[in-house]
């Protein structure tokens, strides 16, 4: 089989020649925690076995197209029709071998796997609830020291990266603002949730990975033992935005997190205090302009010019340039402030994911920007008390 | 060649029915999907009247093929084209239509027990400290902890009451079990070629059948204005909807089936030996008994 | 042979001509051809769409579309290559050959046969109108939630999710009455004779397809019509807030969905051997075993389904229970695996175009299937769950698997349909392209999926650059191959050697003893079979 021969050195040069091109591994990326290491062996194990199985097979096909042929004048001997027991040997052996490698060489070990794969609580010490959202990442911290942090993560990878106008950097569509940061060598609980649709939180490296389902809380584990950056990215298919929502976790060790945690405390008190005081026009649409670029952009544009019919247009919407506050001080249903709190169908709703001065900046901002001229400035006091 | 033997078997000449119903078909799907477009963008309000004719139109085409068709159906039975060969095949072929039927309703069911058994309860189990759903007991009948998961806010119906398995279920469910019994009896009547039996036994099923429909109308009745049981109102409300529904539109067709084979077997059809279209139409008739029962034992009474 | 007489058609010789003979047609020849035609145009449409997306990731960065089209493209490709490509070239060829090779005058129920048919076209147009509809500012497109429809994106998409509910409602009906059809065709018109364990093994891997079609569409029509109540109609299927739950849908999905994959391969797995025994003059090893093993895959394949969404949260006794008995399916596979080459073995093999797809089918299905074991693996898969690695899975399962099997059929009874020898070196040359272009653009894609991207992504980071380049570039040497295909399959429409009524040496069965092509009545005397 001549063709056979140099189709196979063609694909032979072909590969060598890929693997010396990628510059990455065959294999998974290098396992940080305990479940990673798991499931690399689990893998390795049933890749080895697959490749053995395959390759016996293989070559005893080959074996037979060479030398079972009718151009070389073999004869087809005459099989006459297997007596039944005959029959059923022959084929339990294949049978019996497949038995013993599912259910014993691949199936044991997996049993421990999953055991130690679904045990989120034992020895846990800390509790983070990650929740979806389309699409970004919103990480808060249940108990301990870190309790009460709670922030959202979001791509920073430029539009103009990503319409291949400016250079994609190192860490093109897997960076972050808010990075997830977690102490080194802790297990941590996670709990997962979405507030819109089907989320899926997944770090190659840490080997775990859970569908966020609205509505429903889900959990999972990791433990990672050692320090680095780790990206991963949403593995459930979200809209439109889902292969923009990447997860980055900074692994420190104890004492920077214990730092990381003072200092993310103090950041928040201030969000907190800056809520109280009055603020002016120029510094909340300094501060909307932020918020809207990095929250709403997606889905209105940065234009204000929106995608319709899917995602109506900021600029001249209706509800962006009708009052907000009826007669007795309290907002109306259907107002500006209505719709960015609670949201409506597919447009998320922000009372959880941002804090007073943030809506009231973005609010603002919208009237202000995007070729909208209303006039009017909403402070946070005013999101806080339409909050009650 | 024409030797028709009794190992002829009737290959019907080419027909335009079926090209014709699918495009019906394709207008009603269409039309269907115009009408409501609105529902997900204002923007295509102007769509709904055409949607509303083309659904019309649709269903008119629709209803004129299944009519030409069965009419072709039977002035071959009557011409006697259908021997025990071609007899077998409808035979075998309404089986398994009804094991796909069986599948059908298997869905909604699985549905049901899913979330009565899973989700609900797991709604309820979450720890005091994490729960988004405070007070949910999650017991069933359940229409479910409420609050805006997808979007929009759902408020639980406040009055809301299950659908009690006494009064109108169990007069329905007795309805059908006669309704059972007198097609059988009609069935004897056509075996032992008493027309008047059969007839009489037709239309007393029919006569049943029209009963059991008109008691779920005011079941329904009941339901959206004194109960708060709706489409709407959570697990239990789409479930029971759904699956009782779905039944009732089956009853509904099995009536009309019903009605047609009445008027058959008064214009004096089918003989004793042959009268597959009797049959097939009580087999499914039966099968919607069989269903009702599943649905009175796991909708409305456990 | 002696005969049983059997007489035919109402009317014999006035067939209507052009396209009244194709709208109204009930002859098994006909509606095949129409099944076969339907699927090689859609097979077309489906492949051109994918090329779309295999351009747009040809390199990191947004080039041809946004995000939303691409998810739109990928749903719709899947949908067409299994649904409507796929699935009516296996019912092609049955209403082709199952009457031919059990030796029956025609199909059952010929009328509903037609109308079986007749249900594709619009089927097809529902799923594609979105697109055409949003050209004129009507919609915003096709549904964009892949071809699984996931709630609750599919309850926020636009009227692209309702017209592919319906689009399935009609496939799914289509199917159903395809699969009435074939069941009856096989359990009441066999020729005198022909017990089920004479059958050939094509007509008992379309039982076992036709069971699990009436056993699973409907189940997945249910769940698409929850879908559009939760849409429209205010019910909570999938709603928590209601009392509902989105993987609700998941599990109603996958108990259509995974037996679906056997839908799609049984009828394959029953006439490759029959491939194999013809080129290598040798009768089939292990008949026997092999009707069990299909029946045992057709029974295990309704028990298996949660292993799409292992991730998504289960029960430990849950999670063990779905992965042993997705293992167990490997068992009766080896044993066909077995049997298939078993039957090579020492047989006077000679290699022509069907044969060398059949025998690449093994090795290629084999590496889909071995993948798919590893999939089974509840650890393992949260790390390959909806990353690229189970992109490559199932293409060497649906496209080496299915179109390469396909393929395979086409070639060996093309000229017993056509009357004329297809060539046999555009056929070699097709298989070669076909093989190798194919794993050059999904074995970069297991790389791909195990270094962590994930699917349906319109971009990616820079790491998995060179992969995709090459998948791209493959997939589209593996797209105009395929154009040889086609256009081998026109010119030996149109003319070429004239075929013998035997076509192969070695072939065996009844469908070999009538001429090449068939008369239009193809029993008209029902064959005795010994
Ligand atoms: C026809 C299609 C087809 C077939 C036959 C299969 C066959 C199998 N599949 Fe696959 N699968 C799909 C189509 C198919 N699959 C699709 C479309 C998806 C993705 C759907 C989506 O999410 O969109 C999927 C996804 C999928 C998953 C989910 C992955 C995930 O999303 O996380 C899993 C997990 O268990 C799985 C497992 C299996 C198994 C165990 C088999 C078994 O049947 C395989 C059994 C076969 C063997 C074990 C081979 C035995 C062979 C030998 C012993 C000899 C070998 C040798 C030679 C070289 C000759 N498949
Ligand atoms: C039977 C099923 C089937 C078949 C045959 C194919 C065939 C192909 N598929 Fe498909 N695919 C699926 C079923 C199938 N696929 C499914 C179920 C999914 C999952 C979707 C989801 O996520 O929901 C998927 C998803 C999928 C993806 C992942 C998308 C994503 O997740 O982002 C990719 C990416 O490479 C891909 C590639 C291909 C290619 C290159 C082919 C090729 O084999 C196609 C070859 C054919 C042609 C190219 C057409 C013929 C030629 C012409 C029309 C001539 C013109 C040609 C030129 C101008 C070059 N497919
Ligand atoms: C997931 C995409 C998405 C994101 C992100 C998003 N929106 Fe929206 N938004 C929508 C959609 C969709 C609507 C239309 C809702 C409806 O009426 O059904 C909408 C509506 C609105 C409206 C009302 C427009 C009108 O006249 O109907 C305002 C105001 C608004 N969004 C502000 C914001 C602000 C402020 C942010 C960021 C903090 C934001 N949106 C982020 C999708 C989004
Ligand atoms: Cu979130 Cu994909
Ligand atoms: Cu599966």
């Amino acid at each position: 089989m001549q063709v056979l021969k140099k189709v196979g050195f063609g694909l032979g040069i072909l590969l060598a020649s890929l693997g010396a091109y990628a510059d990455y591994s065959w294999n998974f990326p290098e396992p940080v925690t305990p479940m990673a290491l798991d499931t690399l062996h689990v893998h390795n194990k049933f890749m080895l076995i697959s490749m053995a199985i395959f390759l016996s097979v293989l070559a005893i096909m080959i074996y037979s197209i060479f030398a079972h042929r009718k151009s070389k004048g073999y004869k087809a001997v005459a099989d006459k029709a297997p007596s039944t027991a005959v029959e059923i040997f022959w084929t339990l052996i294949p049978f019996a071998i497949l038995l013993l490698i599912d259910f014993v060489i691949m199936g044991i070990p997996a049993y421990h796997s999953v055991v130690m794969m679904e045990d989120t609580r034992d020895k846990a010490s800390m509790v983070i609830k990650i929740t979806g959202s389309q699409w970004r990442w919103q990480y808060e911290y249940l108990d301990g020291d870190a309790q009460g942090i709670k922030f959202v993560s979001n791509l920073t990878t430029t539009n103009d990266q990503m319409n291949n106008a400016a250079d994609k950097g190192e860490n093109y569509l897997l960076e972050v603002d808010n990075p997830l940061v977690l102490p080194v060598g802790e297990k941590v609980r996670i709990l997962m949730t979405a507030s819109d649709v089907l989320h899926n939180w997944w770090v190659p490296q840490f080997g775990s990975s859970r569908l966020a389902v609205p509505g429903f809380i889900r959990e999972t584990w990791v433990q990672v033992e050692k320090p680095g950056t780790y990206r991963g990215q949403c593995k459930e298919l979200c809209g439109k935005g889902h292969g923009y929502m990447p997860v980055v976790v900074n692994a420190v060790s104890m004492e920077e997190y214990k730092t990381w945690v003072a200092a993310k405390k103090e950041e928040q008190a201030k969000a907190i205090a800056g809520a109280d005081k009055e603020w002016t026009k120029e510094d909340l649409m300094a501060e909307g302009k932020k918020v809207y670029e990095k929250n709403c952009a997606v889905c209105h544009q940065v234009t204000g010019a929106g995608l319709p019919p899917a995602f109506p247009a900021i600029t001249g919407s209706k509800i962006s340039i009708s009052p907000i506050f009826g007669e007795d001080g309290k907002y109306l249903p259907d107002s500006h402030m209505d719709r960015v709190l609670n949201g409506k169908n597919v447009m998320p709703a922000w009372k959880a994911t941002l804090n007073d001065t943030e809506i009231a900046a973005v609010i603002t901002y919208e009237r202000n920007a995007l070729g909208n001229s209303v006039g009017d400035v909403v402070q946070p006091s005013q999101v806080k008390a339409a909050r009650q | 060649m024409a030797t028709h033997s009794k190992n002829h078997y009737f290959v019907p000449h080419g027909s335009l029915y079926p090209s014709v119903l699918s495009a019906g078909i394709l207008l009603l799907a269409t039309g269907f999907i115009f009408s409501v477009a609105m529902d997900r963008s204002k923007d295509l309000a102007y769509l709904q009247t055409p949607g509303k004719w083309m659904m019309y139109f649709g269903t008119a085409v629709i209803l004129w093929m299944v009519f030409k068709w069965m009419g072709a159906v039977i002035s071959e039975s009557l011409s006697g084209k259908y021997k025990n060969w071609e007899d077998k095949s409808f035979r075998f072929g309404m089986i398994v239509f009804i094991c796909s039927e069986v599948a059908f309703f298997a869905a909604f069911f699985g549905a049901l027990f899913y979330m009565r058994v899973l989700s609900v309860p797991e709604l309820a189990s979450y720890a005091p400290d994490i729960t988004p759903y405070k007070d949910f007991l999650g017991t069933w009948p359940s229409t479910g902890p409420g609050g805006n998961v997808l979007g929009a806010e759902y408020v639980p119906p406040a009055n809301f009451k299950p659908m009690h398995w006494m009064g109108l279920p169990l007069v329905n469910t007795i309805i059908l079990l006669t309704s059972g019994a007198t097609i059988t009896w009609a069935h004897w009547g056509l075996i032992k070629n008493n027309r008047k039996q059969l007839v009489v036994g037709m239309a007393l099923t029919v006569a049943l059948g029209i009963a059991f429909l008109a008691c779920q109308a005011l079941e329904y009745h009941e339901a959206y204005t004194e109960m708060g049981l709706t489409l709407g109102s959570g697990a239990y409300g789409a479930t029971f909807f759904m699956l009782t529904g779905f039944h009732g539109f089956h009853v509904t067709l099995g009536t009309i089936m019903l009605i047609v084979i009445l008027l058959r077997c008064m214009k004096g059809h089918f003989t004793p030996e042959h009268h597959f279209g009797f049959e097939g139409v009580a087999w499914y008739w039966h099968f919607v008994d069989v269903v009702w029962l599943g649905l009175f034992i796991f909708v409305y009474w456990l | 042979m002696s005969t049983v007489t059997v007489a035919h058609h109402e009317e014999h010789h006035d067939h209507p001509t052009g396209i009244m003979r194709w709208l109204t047609t009930t002859n098994h020849k006909d509606i095949g051809t129409m099944y076969l035609t339907f699927s090689l145009i859609m097979f077309l449409v489906g492949g051109s769409m994918i090329l779309g997306i295999r351009a747009e990731l040809f390199k990191p960065g947004l080039q041809l579309m946004n995000p939303d089209f691409f998810n739109q493209l990928i749903g719709i490709h899947a949908l067409i290559m299994i649904f409507a490509a796929l699935m009516p070239a296996a019912t092609g060829f049955a209403n082709w050959m199952i009457p031919l090779q059990i030796g029956a005058p025609d199909m059952a129920l010929p009328r509903l046969n037609n109308w079986g048919f007749w249900l594709l076209p619009p089927a097809a147009i529902l799923l594609t109108l979105p697109f055409t509809l949003a050209l004129f500012g009507i919609g915003d497109g096709a549904l964009a939630t892949g071809w699984t429809f996931y709630p609750p994106l599919s309850l926020q998409g636009g009227i692209g999710v309702d017209f592919a509910i319906f689009s399935v409602h009609l496939l799914g009906i289509s199917s159903v009455m395809g699969s009435i059809n074939i069941i009856v065709t096989l359990f009441n018109m066999r020729a005198p004779g022909m017990t089920l364990m004479k059958m050939p093994m094509f007509a008992w891997g379309w039982l076992i397809t036709a069971f699990l079609l009436v056993a699973t569409i409907p189940v997945l029509a249910g769940a698409v019509t929850m879908l559009l109540t939760d849409r429209h109609f205010g019910t909570h299927f999938f709603d928590a807030a209601g009392g509902g739950d989105p993987i609700l849908f998941q599990h109603l999905f996958w108990f259509f969905g995974h037996p679906e994959v056997y839908i799609l391969l049984l009828p394959v797995w029953g006439f490759i051997p029959q491939i194999l025994q013809t080129f290598s003059r040798k009768p089939m090893y292990g008949y026997k075993a092999q009707v069990y093993s299909l029946w045992a895959i057709g029974a295990l394949s309704v028990v298996v389904w949660a292993h799409h969404f292992f991730t998504a949260g289960m029960p430990v006794p849950a999670l063990l229970y779905f992965m042993y008995s997705t293992m167990a399916i490997s068992l009766p596979l080896a044993v066909l695996f077995f049997c298939w080459i078993k039957t090579m073995w020492r047989g006077s093999m000679s290699f022509e175009t069907p044969m060398l797809f059949a025998v690449g089918w093994i090795i290629l299905f084999g590496i889909g299937g071995l993948t798919g074991l590893v999939l089974a693996d509840v650890a393992a898969d949260a790390q390959y769950h909806n990353s690229y690695f189970v992109v490559a899975h199932f293409h060497y399962t649906l496209f080496a698997g299915g179109i390469m099997g396909i393929m395979a059929g086409v070639y060996y009874w093309l000229p017993k349909m056509t009357g004329h020898m297809y060539s046999e070196k555009l056929g070699k040359l097709h298989f070669w392209l076909t093989a190798i272009s194919f794993n050059l653009t999904f074995i970069p894609q297991f790389f791909l999926g195990l270094a962590g991207m994930p699917r349906r992504i319109p971009d990616y980071a820079l790491q998995f650059a060179e992969f995709n380049m090459i998948s791209s570039i493959a997939a589209f040497v593996l797209g105009l191959s395929q154009l040889l295909f086609v256009y081998n399959i026109v010119s030996c429409i149109k003319g070429g050697k004239k075929a013998t009524d035997k076509v192969w040496e070695g072939a065996e069965g009844l469908e070999w003893t009538l001429s090449s092509p068939p008369p239009y009545h193809s029993f008209t005397d029902q064959p005795v079979v010994k």
